[in-house]
């Protein structure tokens, strides 16, 4: 057993843990601000796997991981064009459309990826780390946590932007009123269909980013059906933390370290059928949502489209 | 200028002139062709009944509905008030009738909604200007406290407020009284007076005959969409209080010229010695925190006689029609349907006794609007012969005699497979009245029975409610027009405060009598 406890081996695991969480933690942020703003962003996992898909393709050709990142980026704006044409200003149904841009999107991005690569999987370079001096060196702790990709880090930077955003400034206000009590923002002058467009926006902005980043630097390629339901995971994670975007964090860590616990025990090939490993993050979700749930305060008016002059 | 209902020539002090505004909404006209004219310094005070078209007219005037037809000058200039962000910039400033402020935010920050999204919100502006503001108010808010824990009077202050420190010009006020206590609105009229000695216009909007008197300059009376007179500010100053109510009285409630729902009173014969069928006295209710209770109510109701209840909607109405049907728990006095008692038993009971009521609240309370048709007509015998047996619905029962009721009751349904809501009013009120007149009938109780309903259903209703009493049935007829009351009654009592101040014989003055009552005046 001396050898699941290792030192590298506890490293190796933080570092899975963290490379795991950040795909999540996008996720879960971008769908924090939708549901601050009114929007079940349930096509959120479709918003991934277009991200992962496109920044897989830019990175591919272009060779470069942060024109990647930007394609992956776009292609989730573009799934959320959609999202927020039909959901926000025609107010259509928002469970039943994001079920089916995710349904359309795993078929779309698996049909696209065999035209392009038929039965290949070409992959991407290692991503290369950006070393923070010093705080890399201590045992276990750094390499686990200091030797990531830029991308990393700017991540754990849109935390507290996202806490500053919400907190202090006018577009946080109007996010929340437009979730909370969307006539109340109409008639203080803000356009309530615009607030929630620029929400459903970034969302698929940071999903979209989220997705690359599962594939150009998690993966280091793209299979149909990659996400495998890190946007459902984000949905959780936004629903449990109470408008918080550090909560978010947490929340995201927790699941990484589940996630990476899974790869890590199947690589040490420890005497529990795979199943039931690959059912830990699952088993997560269930606990969390048991201990958490019941306190998770949605926004009063989520998932309700927004008419002016209807009662 | 001067005479009543005459519409004062467009002023140029006026801020806001509306001429023949029109809105509609599907099956009813709200707005009938409405002219007003709103001058600083003045309290307008809009007046008129439930559903008379007040909320939709100030919808209109900031932006959040567009007239069908009609014209908004602002100023002077022909304008179309576009969005809620127009009309703020207009200086039009609403403090609607629902609570329009974020629970979940403080004060502060509500108050700070709307301001450029890239900037940080302004605190320290915002506090200097508060203080100013509320100084010269009298008024004192807190800004950090969560508006979820204030209280209405206090969440409406906060509306005003914001109103004033858009530096709005107009400010609008939608039945704002409703949710104060006696002693919030006065603040409140104290409070207007003095946004009026500012400069200020306000269009204050009630259906209290007292309040329009108490603070108004001017009054505009709106009746079923229509505007149906003005009371202009020289006239005001020159009446006094009760003067200016019973003109009121007059307006909201006189007989209009060429009013085409005027018919003859129908000299019916009613058997003076017969027993009366439904026989209440001293029947009470206690109050809750937002309803009336009622007080030592005393009626007889004698076969093929029509009481009607006439009063200023929310005086107790509703409570009084539940209480007989057995809806609403009665803390004392007796009620006798034949010479029974029947004040402890259940609402089946009653009806299965031939105790009925149709309910004013069609589609909530009176039919369940995704069902069909013909199961509506059934829905008070769910579960008994001959509709259903064992358990099992007799659909060609069922059909057979909804078919019959639906020609009989002259329902005009594309089928009898429609779900009921997506009929008209007034065919979901013939479905309700096949239903409650049906088998075994001999009390109905009618709560507003024509409200919202087009004419021709009006008058319909009302025929078949005067063929019911001419059956010999006794009726009791709930209404808040007068006018109704006055073209069905053989007497009308009139409900003040959840007691009856009074009643009349309907005969040649009871219109002059039934309005006095209603203000408070003894008839
Ligand atoms: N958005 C709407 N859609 C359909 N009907 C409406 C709408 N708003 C108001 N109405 C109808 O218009 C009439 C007038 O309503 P409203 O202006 O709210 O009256 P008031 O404020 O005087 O009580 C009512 O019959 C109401 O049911
Ligand atoms: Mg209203």
């Amino acid at each position: 057993m001396t050898g699941l406890f290792s030192e590298v081996f506890l490293s190796a695991l933080m570092f899975g843990a963290v490379t795991a969480a950040i795909p999540l933690l996008l996720a879960g942020l971008g769908e924090q601000m939708s549901e601050k703003a009114g929007v079940l962003n349930i096509g959120i996992e479709g918003m991934m796997l277009a991200g992962a898909y496109l920044g897989f393709v830019g990175a591919f050709y272009s060779g470069s991981l942060w024109l990647g990142f930007l394609t992956g980026a776009a292609g989730g704006v573009v799934v959320a064009l959609i999202m927020a044409l039909l959901c926000v200003r025609i107010g259509l149904n928002q469970i039943v459309i994001g079920i089916a841009l995710t349904l359309g999107l795993e078929g779309l991005t698996a049909l696209l990826h065999h035209f392009q690569f038929s039965r290949s999987y070409p992959r991407l370079p290692a991503a290369d780390a950006t070393v923070i001096p010093l705080l890399s060196d201590i045992p276990v702790f750094g390499p686990a946590f200091f030797k990531h990709h830029l991308i990393v880090y700017l991540a754990l930077a849109l935390v507290f932007a996202m806490g500053y955003l919400y907190r202090h400034t006018q577009l946080g206000l109007n996010l929340q009123a437009a979730g909370d009590k969307p006539a109340a923002l109409d008639v203080a002058g803000i356009d309530v269909i615009k607030t929630r467009t620029i929400a459903v926006l970034t969302t698929g902005a940071l999903a979209g980013l989220g997705g690359a980043y599962l594939a150009n630097v998690g993966a280091g390629l793209f299979i149909p059906f990659i996400s495998n339901g890190a946007g459902f995971l984000g949905i959780v994670l936004a629903m449990l933390a109470r408008g918080r975007p550090v909560w978010v964090l947490f929340g995201a860590l927790l699941f990484g370290v589940c996630l990476s616990l899974t790869t890590a025990m199947q690589v040490a090939g420890i005497n529990i059928p795979t199943d039931v490993i690959q059912m830990l993050p699952f088993l997560a979700v269930m606990i969390m949502l048991v201990l958490f749930g019941r306190r998770a305060s949605l926004p009063a008016a989520l998932g309700i489209p927004y008419e002016r002059g209807t009662r | 200028m001067g005479s009543l209902s005459s519409l004062p020539g467009a002023d140029k002090r006026d801020i806001v002139v509306l001429e023949g505004v029109t809105k509609r909404f599907p099956g009813i006209v709200a707005n009938d062709s409405i002219d007003l004219s709103i001058r600083p310094g003045e309290v307008h005070v809009l007046l008129g009944e439930n559903g008379a078209g007040k909320s939709t007219l100030i919808g209109m005037l900031s932006g959040l509905l567009q007239p069908d037809e009609g014209r908004i000058l602002v100023d002077g200039k022909l304008t179309q008030i576009t969005s809620p962000r127009h009309a703020l910039a207009l200086g039009i400033g609403t403090v609607f009738q629902h609570m329009m402020l974020v629970p979940a935010l403080t004060v502060a920050e509500n108050l700070l909604l709307g301001g450029p999204w890239w900037q940080r919100p302004r605190t320290e502006e915002l506090e200097a200007r508060v203080a100013e503001i509320t100084r010269s108010l009298g008024i004192t808010v807190k800004l950090h406290a969560k508006v979820s824990e204030l209280s209405l009077g206090e969440q409406q202050q906060v509306e005003i407020l914001r109103a004033m420190v858009r530096n709005s010009r107009l400010l609008i006020l939608d039945e704002s009284t409703s949710m104060l206590t006696p002693k919030g609105i006065d603040e409140l009229g104290t409070l207007m007076r003095r946004l009026v000695e500012q400069g200020l216009a306000i269009v204050f909007i009630t259906h209290k005959l007292k309040e329009a008197a108490a603070f108004g300059d001017r009054i505009s009376v709106l009746k079923l969409g229509r505007k149906v007179g003005e009371i202009p500010s020289e006239r005001f100053r020159a009446l006094g209080e009760q003067e200016i109510i019973s003109e009121i009285v007059e307006l909201m409630f006189g007989k209009q010229k060429d009013d085409p729902e005027a018919v003859e009173c129908p000299i019916r014969t009613i058997c003076v010695e017969a027993a009366p069928l439904l026989q209440v006295a001293d029947l009470a209710v206690a109050p809750t925190d937002n309803t009336p209770g009622l007080s030592s109510i005393s009626f007889d109701i004698r076969p093929g006689e029509i009481l009607g209840i006439a009063g200023i909607d929310g005086n107790g109405q509703k409570q009084l029609a539940e209480a007989l049907a057995g809806q609403r728990v009665a803390t004392g006095g007796s009620v006798r349907l034949e010479g029974t008692a029947i004040e402890m038993l259940s609402v089946g009971e009653r009806r299965q006794r031939g105790l009925r009521y149709l309910t004013d609240d069609r589609l909530g309370e009176g039919t369940v609007g995704t069902f069909p048709v013909s199961i509506n007509f059934f829905l008070k015998q769910v579960g008994a012969a001959p509709f259903w047996r064992n358990g099992f619905e007799q659909r060609a029962e069922i059909d057979k005699r909804a078919a019959q009721l639906v020609r009989e009751y002259d329902v005009r349904t594309p089928s009898l497979k429609t779900p009921v809501g997506r009929l008209s009013g007034g065919n979901i009120q013939k479905v309700l009245l096949a239903r409650e007149l049906a088998e075994g009938a001999k009390v109905v109780i009618f709560n507003k029975p024509t409200y919202g309903l087009d004419l021709a259903n009006t008058l319909a209703s009302r025929q078949r409610i005067r063929d019911t009493a001419a059956r010999g049935l006794a009726i009791l007829l709930i209404s808040t027009d007068l006018e109704e009351l006055l073209s069905m009654c053989d007497r009308i009592a009139v409900i003040a405060n959840g007691a009856l101040v009074g009643t009349v014989e309907n005969v040649d003055d009871a219109r002059t009598k039934v309005g006095r009552l209603m203000i408070g005046l003894a008839a």
